[in-house]
């Protein structure tokens, strides 16, 4: 009884010790790419590589800041596509919950969630380049409206389903229309919870490349028309990576931090603004 | 006329949903009529003849459906023993407190690191090693290949897997498990007879949906696998995914079938994906009821 | 009795085929406190709602027979404007948290989009917090949110939400049930303070607080109506065999 006790006890230490062991072993090159990105991004980051255009191949020098304007402004156009079909649609789900349509909608969300971000690249290229004929911002920003899509649905769903029902009730006793009490007793009542949604989608699609590659296209100027070609900081990071030249793979890892910190930083946004907007009920 | 704008706005709501279900199904549809002249020209030979040639106008699909199930499963398995180390470490051991939180914000900063810089990485840092490898175990050193795409798609998808086992873990009822402590359970007993066997089908879900992101992914793989689309002769010989041969030879395809073939692989890749997430999220939404 | 405000005959409400509220003929008097009472389930609460008619909102919520307000049948208007003229209170405080303390009293008119001039807005929120005895507490902070009042300062934030509407009946469903005995006796004072300006109905579990605000008293059982009259005759003596069983705790 005894022999067997003293076994089960080193079993149990046995394998504690084997998923701690693995567990710290998992870090190591998560926090040895985060070291090494942060150690190659910062040495390449000046004031020149924020604010000026490239230079053309063999020229040392250039900066990316076509590409900062050109992610921002693909941030921009997707967020205005994808928000307001998103909300709409969250509330849809929120507040019908059942039928057939409700069970279509989480069907094309749970897909929407899963599709290969090069797919929606595809999609992109057949709807806006193909008719267009032309590469351009608009195309990239159909793209990543698609891919922020199911987290804003979801999210607006999530964040109105914890509303209690009590707020709608006391809305609807003052004589409130229907559509009033959504717009402006619900949905500001769920405002921090729909805004981290975003921000969260905003951060999902700041970094993606495969969307674009075919769709945005890239661009060395600067560019500020949605229906032309335009830069963006991932196609920064793969063209430069993929070229002959240290000085872009330089390049490339600056502007690989600027673009971490960008997402670092909506995702932190989406974070603190949870907690500071947050409504009491 | 309160009564004309609430209908109004039920049916302006009634046609954001249609919009959203509509745009899924229109996907699905383009995607679909625009591979037809492959499936023309081809028929469904397409999906299994082992010779890509655009030149000579052959199109055959399997050597990328090889890659990207090669290279997907073998990062399941390199994965695996770590994702399942943090699901258990972070659902049972520590499951709040300081240790807890520091795991949680470095793998939501990592899974929010962008992919292309994955694929950057590991062209500057895993392929030499890989390389050095190779040379020792008398292989052609490429450094690129399955094996190498495998490592960083295996790294990629760790937060992702162990954050869904994690979820899965703490479903399962705090009064089983301290029922079995009662009874003289180690810590160890209930995770391998409590927690694994109520939590089994939420950890098949978790490793479906971590096949599903592998299979999609294109950046990282794209970068470190070597583009080559010859049927993939080893582990460690350079290939092409589904996703990565899109991602390389879209803006190249001169011919219609060629694009059309392109767009091909990118419906069975889309219905894959589908196909291994509703099962996935299937499951895990029965478990949560 | 004096006048009628709601009259109804031969009500029945259902949730889809279940019905919950059996053949209920009965008549507010205006300008009274009406107590509804009965133990859990009876059907009190679906009956209050009926008057205001949100039991339509519920899932499967269904009405027959006839509401009557004034002389006006209540079930073929609107409901909005049932809504409006027909004010409720809730079992817990529940003041719009994105909202001021002012915007929650005026919210009436906001969310109906009635345009106020600030003047008129004024003079409402201030004459509503003052009926409700609030106007002291919080004339100074009345652009700070209503949720960072206490339990019983939102209760009754929301009685002055419904008073600014200027209603014709006042419906308040166990309004002290989720309050403390203090904030509960301050209520009470407010209610029967109030008879003098709006016809109140209020549905109660309690016993005693029947006692205490009702000049009339229902006593509903398993959906039915089983005895309505002066609250101190229905006290002292019943008529029922039921109600009796009741008042002397013999069940509920």
């Amino acid at each position: 009884m005894m022999e067997n006790y003293r076994k089960r006890e080193l079993i149990n230490t046995l394998m504690k010790g084997l998923v701690f062991f693995f567990t710290t072993l998992s870090l190591v090159p998560l926090l040895f790419i985060l070291f090494y990105l942060i150690k190659q991004g910062i040495g390449a980051i000046n004031w020149e590589f924020l604010t000026h255009l490239p230079k053309p191949v063999g020229e040392s020098g250039g900066g990316v800041f076509n590409a900062i304007v050109g992610t921002i402004i693909l941030i921009i156009l997707s967020t205005l596509m994808a928000v307001p079909l998103g909300i709409g649609a969250g509330i849809y789900l929120a507040e019908v919950k059942t039928g057939k349509l409700v069970y279509l909608l989480r069907l094309g969300t749970d897909i929407l969630q899963g599709t290969p971000s090069i797919v929606l690249g595809v999609i992109a290229y057949l709807w806006v380049v193909k008719p267009m004929k032309s590469f351009s911002a608009l195309a990239g920003s159909v793209a990543l409206a698609i891919m922020m899509l199911p987290v804003i649905i979801c999210s607006t769903e999530e964040t109105l389903k914890l509303i209690p029902y009590s707020l709608k009730e006391a809305a609807l006793a003052l004589g409130a229309p229907y559509y009033r009490t959504i717009l402006k007793v619900i949905l500001p009542a769920g405002f921090s919870g729909i805004l981290t949604g975003i921000l969260l989608g905003i951060a999902r699609i700041a970094g993606e490349t495969a969307p674009l590659l075919f769709t945005a296209f890239g661009s060395p100027y600067l560019n500020l028309n949605p229906l032309k070609p335009i830069n963006a900081l991932p196609l920064v990071v793969f063209n430069y990576a993929s070229s002959p030249y240290p000085d872009w793979w330089r390049q490339a890892w600056g502007a690989s931090f600027v673009l971490t910190v960008m997402v670092l930083v909506f995702n932190l946004a989406a974070k603190i603004g949870a907690r500071k907007w947050e409504i009491k009920f | 006329m309160t009564f004309n704008r609430d209908k109004l706005f039920e049916r302006s709501l009634t046609f954001t949903a249609w919009l959203v279900v509509i745009l899924v199904a229109a996907m699905c549809l383009s995607l679909m009529v625009y591979s037809l002249p492959v499936f023309r020209a081809i028929g469904w030979g397409f999906l299994f003849h082992r010779v890509w040639d655009p030149l000579e106008g052959k199109f055959g699909a399997m050597p990328f459906l090889v890659g990207t199930l090669l290279t997907s499963f073998l990062a399941l398995l390199f994965s695996l023993p770590f994702s399942l180390a943090i699901a258990i470490f972070l659902g049972e051991y520590f499951n709040s407190g300081k240790i807890a939180l520091f795991f949680q914000n470095t793998t939501s900063l990592l899974a929010g690191i962008p992919s292309v810089i994955y694929g950057f990485w590991g062209l500057f840092v895993l392929v030499p090693l890989v390389r050095k490898l190779e040379i020792k175990l008398g292989v052609l050193p490429y450094g690129v290949g399955i094996f190498t795409a495998s490592l960083i798609l295996s790294i990629m998808i760790i937060p992702y897997a162990a954050s869904v086992g994690r979820e899965v873990i703490s479903l399962v009822p705090s009064e089983l498990k301290e029922a079995a402590y009662a009874l003289g359970a180690t810590r160890w007993e209930v995770i391998r007879h409590v927690i694994f066997p109520y939590a089994r089908s939420g950890i098949f879900a978790g490793i479906l949906l971590s096949l599903g992101r592998a299979i999609g992914e294109t950046m990282a793989v794209t970068m470190v696998i070597g583009n080559n689309n010859q049927f993939p002769s080893s582990l460690f010989a350079p290939a092409n995914t589904m996703a990565s041969v899109i991602a390389n030879e879209f803006t190249e395809a001169t011919s219609d079938v060629y694009l059309s073939a392109l767009i091909g692989i990118a419906l069975l890749l889309f219905l894959v994906t589908t196909v291994i997430n509703i099962i996935g999220r299937y499951i895990i939404k029965k478990l949560s009821v | 009795m004096g006048d009628k405000i709601l009259t109804t005959e031969h009500l029945y409400a259902y949730y889809d085929q279940h019905c919950v509220l059996k053949d209920i003929n009965m008549s507010i008097p205006k300008f009274k406190v009406t107590a509804i009472m009965g133990p859990s389930g009876c059907g009190k609460t679906t009956l209050l709602r009926c008057f205001n008619r949100l039991h339509e909102l519920s899932p499967g919520g269904r009405i027959k027979g006839k509401i009557r307000l004034r002389n006006t049948d209540l079930l073929s208007l609107n409901p909005i404007q049932v809504r409006r003229r027909i004010g409720m209170v809730f079992q817990r405080p529940n003041p719009f948290p994105t909202m001021s303390i002012y915007e929650n009293v005026i919210a009436g008119y906001r969310l109906n989009g009635i345009k106020l001039s600030q003047n008129k807005a004024d003079e409402i929120v201030e004459q509503a917090l003052k009926k409700t005895a609030l106007w002291d507490e919080v004339k100074d902070v009345l652009y700070r949110r209503g949720t960072f009042l206490s339990g019983g300062q939102q209760q009754r934030l929301c009685i002055a939400r419904a008073l600014a509407m200027n209603p014709e009946v006042l419906l308040l469903d166990e309004p002290t049930s989720a309050l403390d005995p203090k904030s509960t006796a301050h209520i009470e004072e407010l209610i029967v303070e109030l008879k003098d300006t709006v016809s109140i109905v209020i549905v109660t579990h309690n016993i005693g607080q029947a006692g205490r605000v009702a000049d009339y008293t229902a006593f509903l059982y398993l959906g039915e109506l089983v005895e309505f009259g002066p609250t101190e005759r229905l006290f002292t003596a019943p008529k029922d065999k039921r109600t009796e069983e009741y008042l002397t705790g013999k069940f509920g």
